[in-house]
Parts: C-alpha cells; sequence; structure tokens
C-alpha cells in the first residue's frame, strides 16, 4: 500500500445535495472541514469551490451552508421528492 | 464534458497507512458528540489528561450538532414545578417499566445544571434579546421560555445551534486532545482477553488512512446507537435514516466483541422517519415537538379540534399546553412512551379515524396563521431554526421559496410528526432502544470502561447526552486517580490493524452498499415484525455466513470507503446483537412492541424483566435483571455523588 497514488472520481448520485456559485465562493474550505460526514474535498486548482466527492452521503443538515462566509456561494438543494407542499389560506 | 466540479482528482490528503500513531492519556471519550463533549470536558476539569475521538468534526458531529429546540427534564430549574423524582418515575411508568432509572434520574438531576454551563461556554438558553416579552410560556425573571407543559414548566425551549460550537471551544480551552476523522474501530482489553478490562482503543483516520492507538486508564463509550439494521437506501446513504449517517452504532459493535452487556436489544420499533419515505424532519405540518401545538385544518379549512387525555374538546388553544382535569402533568417528546400512558398522556388533535368519522377531510395542513403571534414565532423562527436540521433547510429553504407563517398552510403527510408511511419490517432502534447497561457510574460491566448518552440502554434525547456525558466524564476521571495504566496488548493492536486494512485488497467485488443493503433486507425477512425461533435461527445462521463468505471479500479504495466499508461491518455485528436479544425473550411484549408468534401471550408476568446480552468466551451469555435494578433513585444517586453535590449544592 505504502506510496500508491489514488485516485477518486466524483460519485454520480441519485440527488445532488449542493450547488456552488463559482463567482461568489473563494475556495476557503470552511464547509469541507465541517461536514461531519466528509462528502467534499478540497478543488485541486485553490480558490475554486470544494468537490462533493460522496454527494449521496449528504445529511441535508446544512451545517456546510451556515459555517460559509460568503452569502450565496453554497447552495443546500432539497432533494425534488422531499419538497412539500404549502398553498395560501384561504 | 468538462466542468468545474471536476471528474477525477488526486485524492487530496497524506496516505499514511503504513504509520502507527500512538497516543497515551488518561481519560479516552470515543464520539465526540452531545454526550462525548460533555465526557470530555467534565474529565479535563478534574485536571486529568483527556483525548476525544471524533469520526467527523466536532464542532457539528452528532445528532445534536446542527441544534436542539427543546431541552427537556430540567427538573431543577427554579421554575420546575415537578421534582427529579417524580419526572423520574413518571418517565419509567410511561415506558412500563422498560427505561434506565439511572440515567434519566441523572438527566432530571443534573440538566439543569449543564444549561447553565452552557451559558457560561457561549450557548444560548434564555430570551436574553426579551424577544418573547410576556408570552404564555415566558418566565420574566429568569427569560427562561418553556414548550409543552406551561403548568410544571421542565422542558425548555433554547438556541441549540449554538451548543456544539460553544461545547467545543471549551474543549479546546481545557486541553483536551481531539482527533476529529478518526473512527473508533475497536476496544484494547487487558492481555487481548473479552471480559478484561478496557486498556484503551484503536482508531484509523478517514482521511489519511494512519492506524492510531489510545492507551488509556478509563475510557468513555459515547457513538450513539444502530441504525442502517433494517433501512438503507444505497442511493441516499446519508438520509437513511433520522440520525447522521455516520452515526451506525460502532460503539455497541466495539463493545460487544469486547465483551460488553447490553439489554433490551430486541425491541425495535415500525420505521419513525427515513428519508426513502418521509419529508424533511420538522418541515411538514404536524402537531408534534417542534410543531407543539400547532393548528390544523382540514382540506376544506375546518379547524380540527384538540382534545384532553378523555377527549374533552380543548376550545382555548392555551389549554393544548396544560395538564388535564386531576392530571398532575404530561410528557411530550422523548420522555412519552410510543404507546401512550393514560396517566401522563398529552392533549392532542384527535385520532384520525375519529377524524374521518366526523366528516373532516384529507389532507390536513397545519395552520401557523391562525396560531397567536407569540406561539407563531416560537414554532416558525425559533423552534423551527433552533431544532436540528432546521436553520437552512426549512427555515431558510422555505423562506427562500416564499413559505410565508402568516398567509400559509403546509400540509401534513402523517400521523403524529411522521411524515410518511412504513411497512412493519421496515424496523428501526427509535424513542428508548436497548443499550449498554450501566451503574450508578455509568459504567458497564466491564472494569475501566463507561458509557453515556444514545449508547447507553433506553436512552435519548440531548438533555439526557449532556448530563450522562458530564456524569460519566467525572466518574471516569475519579477511577484514572485510583489506579495505574495497564499496558496495551500488541497483539491484539496488531491484529485489528490486519482487519482493518483487509478490505483495502479486496478484489472489488463486494462494495460496502451492496453489503448493507444485504443486511437490511435479511433483517426485514429474518427479524421483522413477526419474528419465530425458525426464522431467528437461519438469519442468524445467514450472517454466519456472510461474514464467513461475504466479508472477506469486501473491499474499499481510500481511507473515506474504507470508514465507511467497516461501518457496515459493524452494522453486521450490531444484527448479530439484536438477532440474539430477539431469540433470548421468548415472549411477546407490548412496550417492547416485540411480537413472537411461537410465543404470542404478551407480556407474561415472568418476563417483566430485562433480557441481558453479553459475549463471554465468543460465546452468547443470556442473563436478566429486574426492572427496577437501579433501587432507591435518590439515595443511590446522592451516595454515588457527595463531591458534586458539595459543589453544585443539593
Ligand atoms: C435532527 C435531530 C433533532 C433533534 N432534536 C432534539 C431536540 O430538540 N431535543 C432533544 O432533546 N433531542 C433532540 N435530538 C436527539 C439528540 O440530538 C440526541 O439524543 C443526542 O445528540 C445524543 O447524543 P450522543 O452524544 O449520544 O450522540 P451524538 O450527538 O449523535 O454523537 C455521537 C457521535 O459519535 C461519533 N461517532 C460515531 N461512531 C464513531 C466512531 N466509530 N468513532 C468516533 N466517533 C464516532 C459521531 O460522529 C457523533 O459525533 C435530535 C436528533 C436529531 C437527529
Ligand atoms: S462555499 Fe463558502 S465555505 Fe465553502 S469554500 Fe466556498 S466560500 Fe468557503
Ligand atoms: S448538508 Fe451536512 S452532510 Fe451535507 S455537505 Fe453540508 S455539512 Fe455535509
Amino acid at each position: 500500500m505504502k506510496g500508491k497514488k489514488i485516485f477518486i472520481h466524483p460519485e454520480t448520485a441519485a440527488l445532488k445535495p449542493l450547488s456552488f456559485n463559482i463567482e461568489l465562493c473563494d475556495g476557503c474550505n470552511r464547509c469541507v472541514e465541517v461536514c461531519q460526514v466528509d462528502i467534499l474535498v478540497p478543488h485541486p486548482n485553490k480558490g475554486n469551490p470544494p468537490v462533493v466527492v460522496y454527494p449521496g452521503e449528504c445529511w441535508y443538515g446544512g451545517c456546510c451552508v451556515a459555517i460559509c462566509p460568503k452569502p450565496g456561494a453554497i447552495k443546500l438543494n432539497t432533494p425534488l421528492m422531499n419538497r412539500v407542499y404549502w398553498k395560501e389560506k384561504a | 464534458m468538462k466542468d468545474n466540479s471536476c471528474q477525477c482528482l488526486k485524492w487530496p490528503y497524506p496516505l499514511l497507512y503504513d504509520k502507527v500513531q500512538k497516543v497515551t492519556t488518561d481519560v479516552l471519550i470515543l464520539g465526540g458528540g452531545i454526550a462525548g463533549c460533555w465526557a470530555a470536558i467534565a474529565a479535563a476539569k478534574k485536571g486529568v489528561r483527556v483525548a476525544l475521538v471524533e469520526k467527523g468534526a466536532t464542532i457539528r458531529s452528532g445528532a445534536g450538532g446542527s441544534g436542539c429546540d427543546h431541552w427537556e427534564s430540567a427538573a431543577t430549574n427554579p421554575c420546575s414545578r415537578i421534582s427529579p423524582e417524580e419526572l423520574t418515575q413518571a418517565m419509567i411508568k410511561a415506558h412500563h417499566g422498560y427505561n434506565n432509572g439511572i440515567s434519566h434520574y441523572i438527566e432530571c438531576r443534573e440538566g439543569y445544571d449543564r444549561l447553565l454551563d452552557l451559558e457560561r461556554f457561549g450557548g444560548k438558553i434564555r430570551d436574553t434579546e426579551d424577544e418573547f416579552l410576556e408570552a404564555e410560556f415566558r418566565d420574566e425573571k429568569t427569560k427562561f421560555l418553556f414548550a409543552y407543559d406551561y403548568e410544571n414548566k421542565f422542558t425548555l425551549r433554547v438556541w441549540g445551534t449554538t451548543f456544539k460550537p460553544a461545547l467545543t471551544k471549551e474543549c479546546r480551552r481545557l486541553g483536551v486532545k481531539i482527533f476529529d476523522r478518526t473512527m473508533a474501530t475497536s476496544l484494547l482489553t487487558e492481555g487481548g482477553k473479552q471480559g478484561a478490562k478496557i486498556v484503551g482503543a484503536t482508531g484509523v483516520n478517514g482521511r489519511t488512512g494512519e492506524f492510531i492507538t489510545f492507551q488509556a486508564k478509563a475510557t468513555v463509550l459515547c457513538m450513539s446507537r444502530p441504525t442502517r439494521i433494517w433501512l438503507f437506501s444505497p442511493g441516499l446513504p446519508g438520509i437513511s435514516e433520522f440520525r447522521p449517517p455516520q452515526c451506525t452504532g460502532d460503539g455497541h459493535a466495539m463493545g460487544w466483541n469486547a465483551g460488553a452487556e447490553f439489554a433490551m436489544m430486541e425491541k425495535s420499533v415500525k420505521g419513525e422517519w427515513s428519508g426513502l419515505r418521509s419529508f424533511p424532519p420538522y418541515g411538514t405540518g404536524n402537531t408534534h415537538n417542534t410543531w407543539y401545538a400547532c393548528n390544523m385544518v382540514d382540506a376544506d379549512g375546518r379547524e380540527i379540534p384538540w382534545a384532553d387525555r378523555d377527549g374533552r374538546t380543548l376550545t382555548d388553544i392555551s389549554l393544548r399546553y396544560r395538564p388535564s382535569l386531576g392530571q398532575k402533568l404530561f410528557l411530550k417528546g422523548g420522555g412519552e412512551s410510543d404507546i401512550p400512558t393514560y396517566e401522563f398522556q398529552g392533549p392532542d388533535i384527535l385520532p384520525l379515524e375519529e377524524l374521518l368519522a366526523k366528516g373532516f377531510k384529507l389532507p390536513f395542513y397545519a395552520d401557523l396563521t391562525g396560531m397567536p403571534e407569540q406561539e407563531r414565532k416560537a414554532i416558525w423562527g425559533l423552534m423551527v431554526g433552533e431544532e436540528g436540521k432546521t436553520k437552512i433547510p426549512i427555515l431558510k429553504t422555505y423562506t427562500e421559496a416564499g413559505f410565508d407563517p402568516k398567509k400559509h398552510l403546509i400540509q401534513s403527510y402523517g400521523d403524529g410528526w411522521r411524515s410518511g408511511g412504513f411497512l412493519p419490517q421496515e424496523r428501526q432502534l427509535f424513542g428508548l432502544p436497548g443499550g449498554m447497561v450501566n451503574d450508578w457510574n455509568l459504567k458497564t460491566n466491564l472494569e475501566g470502561l463507561y458509557a453515556a448518552g444514545d449508547q447507553l440502554l433506553a436512552s435519548n434525547c440531548h438533555g439526557h447526552a449532556a448530563a450522562t456525558g458530564h456524569y460519566a466524564g467525572r466518574h471516569a476521571a475519579d477511577y484514572t486517580k485510583e489506579g495505574a495504566v495497564s499496558k496495551i496488548d500488541s497483539n491484539q493492536a496488531k491484529k485489528e490493524r490486519i482487519r482493518i486494512y483487509a478490505p483495502l485488497k479486496g478484489d472489488g467485488r463486494i462494495g460496502w452498499k451492496e453489503m448493507n443493503m444485504r443486511i437490511t433486507r435479511l433483517m426485514q425477512h429474518y427479524c421483522g415484525e413477526i419474528k419465530t425461533e425458525e426464522l431467528l435461527t437461519t438469519g442468524l445462521g445467514l450472517l454466519k455466513n456472510i461474514q464467513k463468505l461475504e466479508v472477506p471479500q469486501i473491499s474499499a479504495q481510500n481511507p473515506h470507503e474504507l470508514v465507511r466499508t467497516l461501518e457496515v461491518l459493524n452494522i453486521l455485528t450490531n444484527a448479530e446483537i439484536i438477532l440474539n436479544a430477539c431469540m433470548a425473550r421468548k415472549a411477546s411484549s407490548k412496550p417492547l412492541h416485540f411480537r413472537r408468534s411461537d410465543y404470542p401471550e404478551m407480556d407474561p408476568p415472568d418476563w417483566k424483566k430485562f433480557i441481558t446480552i453479553k459475549l463471554e468466551k465468543n460465546k452468547v451469555e443470556i442473563g436478566e435483571k429486574p426492572l427496577d435494578y437501579y433501587g432507591q433513585l435518590k439515595e443511590k444517586y446522592e451516595s454515588h455523588n457527595s463531591d458534586y453535590l458539595e459543589e453544585h449544592g443539593s
């Protein structure tokens, strides 16, 4: 195992829990560090938004969004089948 | 096609599979959730060296990391009208005796002390900004906000998103050595023997793959409870269960292998929440928990009546927060049982069938617009906001999508707090499930091994985890002052290193997700709603075959996948504990949600006891304990905590 180089392919998941705004994100990686499931890794090119390598493992708790210092840089996407219906009171 | 999401990348962390890090400490805490942080703080305050091992990131890890909106059973707060003894007895009775008298008494007795600590660490526990001035649920002097039973005032509404960062900061201030991204994989025992004194643990880093041995005088298990035994979705592994996905009950599996004793592991309930079936927690219309006691209307906008335990309609909203006529207190949240006990049953809307018979039409909606301003703001804004998984996924997301609590009705998708239906064989360890047996020091049956939080028998809730964590941490620290460190058995550590790295050499045929699906399907078939000797024995035999034939083929490509794989191996062990526990109880039981068609009689008097289970020389040993094994609560507690009482006053 020693010295072995490994590569990872970001997994194609059923869902896409996070999206990043490339303009607003400065690649500080705070979201990477706060994630308890460790689904993100820093982008190989500094300054870019992190890479979501294990999207399926997201817990949808939003701690990554809460810690982000750049409002709007990262967004949590509720899975489509989990979107709730509301209506105006008649 | 290229985009900035990156198609293939080099593993971004150094790979240290060939390294072994050796750590020596006095108290070792495994799991940096609520219980783990509190244990670390209490032990460090006693002046001993503390190491805290957390699989994720301590600052937000665990079920309570993203928030907590209600802190239960703070019976010693100055406004409470219930004593810790009364409240613990109520919780025991509400669960028909199948409860942990020790841990819940600690919760009732010390939970409020932990709240005051939290405030000192920077957490918010009272309405300091006077947002809820003169609300019915506010105490003007202390500025505490209460939930549920406004008469007895033992559950507080709190700003739980502030808690975990405050706890982490306090751990750091006290010099706790935090090992984040580190999965504890096994317990080390004196001489490598099962059932012997615990002398430390092993771990593996989920980023570098580095192997770590921790030598310790005392170890506290704080890794919560088993999940993904019956429920798993390979497409949505992260939300297969209610708890965070890395909380797979590793502490149970490693405790079991070391010889720790468990009770009530035969109890499981029909699924309550899974992303497979349910909507986001606290994000649908309901009348429970975070949404207590919201107005509900039917499809035509007709208001759904609330009633007390006797079916008397409650005309005034304020009465939903009061015990019924002649009732001392009611229980809501984690203290209440899944099968309501009349004595402690709280107000609710009428049962669905009754409502349909009265002509109410589905679907039902929660109607915040009809709530008094202060109650609306307490539900939407305070509780939805401070509760776990709500600040971003619900409050922010719904608000941005246009939801307005003063205008909109939000749909309900299930009964109680549920938002989906489950098949009877889709089960979970929920409510107060089984767990590790503890004594009045929160020590397990093994020398040097303590447990706290949802690791324990019949455990649940944030305040319980905080109180038991602190308690276990200080008793573990006291213990280390009595004795010297024992030596780690290097052979045992070496064997563990070989075991955990084996998947890296696998041929790639079986991945962790396929193995998890394998286990959940098996458990649905052989340990579903209705159990029999034949089903359980066959299930156990099949599990053994998996261990022998399929586990050696399991494979992982990098440290992250290795952690996921080791978790599934723990799930396999936990399934084995559960099957064995189910075989040991040869009677059906209503409070345990336990049905055996070969022993159909419900709760025969001879079986009203805890069945305990552990490994001895690798053989399953069955024992029993009386339901009231904890003895006289107040006396026992006080005889074990004279120094604490001196410091905190009785
Ligand atoms: C969404 C949500 C909302 C909730 N809201 C409330 C509420 O308002 N009020 C309330 O009273 N209760 C609430 N609860 C329950 C409460 O959060 C839990 O009872 C409490 O967090 C249990 O504490 P714990 O320390 O036992 O477990 P956790 O806080 O879950 O901590 C367990 C820790 O162990 C770590 N771990 C697991 N395996 C390993 C390993 N092998 N090695 C190292 N570390 C490991 C995990 O990463 C985790 O950090 C809520 C739960 C959820 C999920
Ligand atoms: S999304 Fe936010 S937290 Fe994450 S890297 Fe970008 S700026 Fe930093
Ligand atoms: S929502 Fe939670 S689990 Fe998902 S990426 Fe963010 S921090 Fe990680």
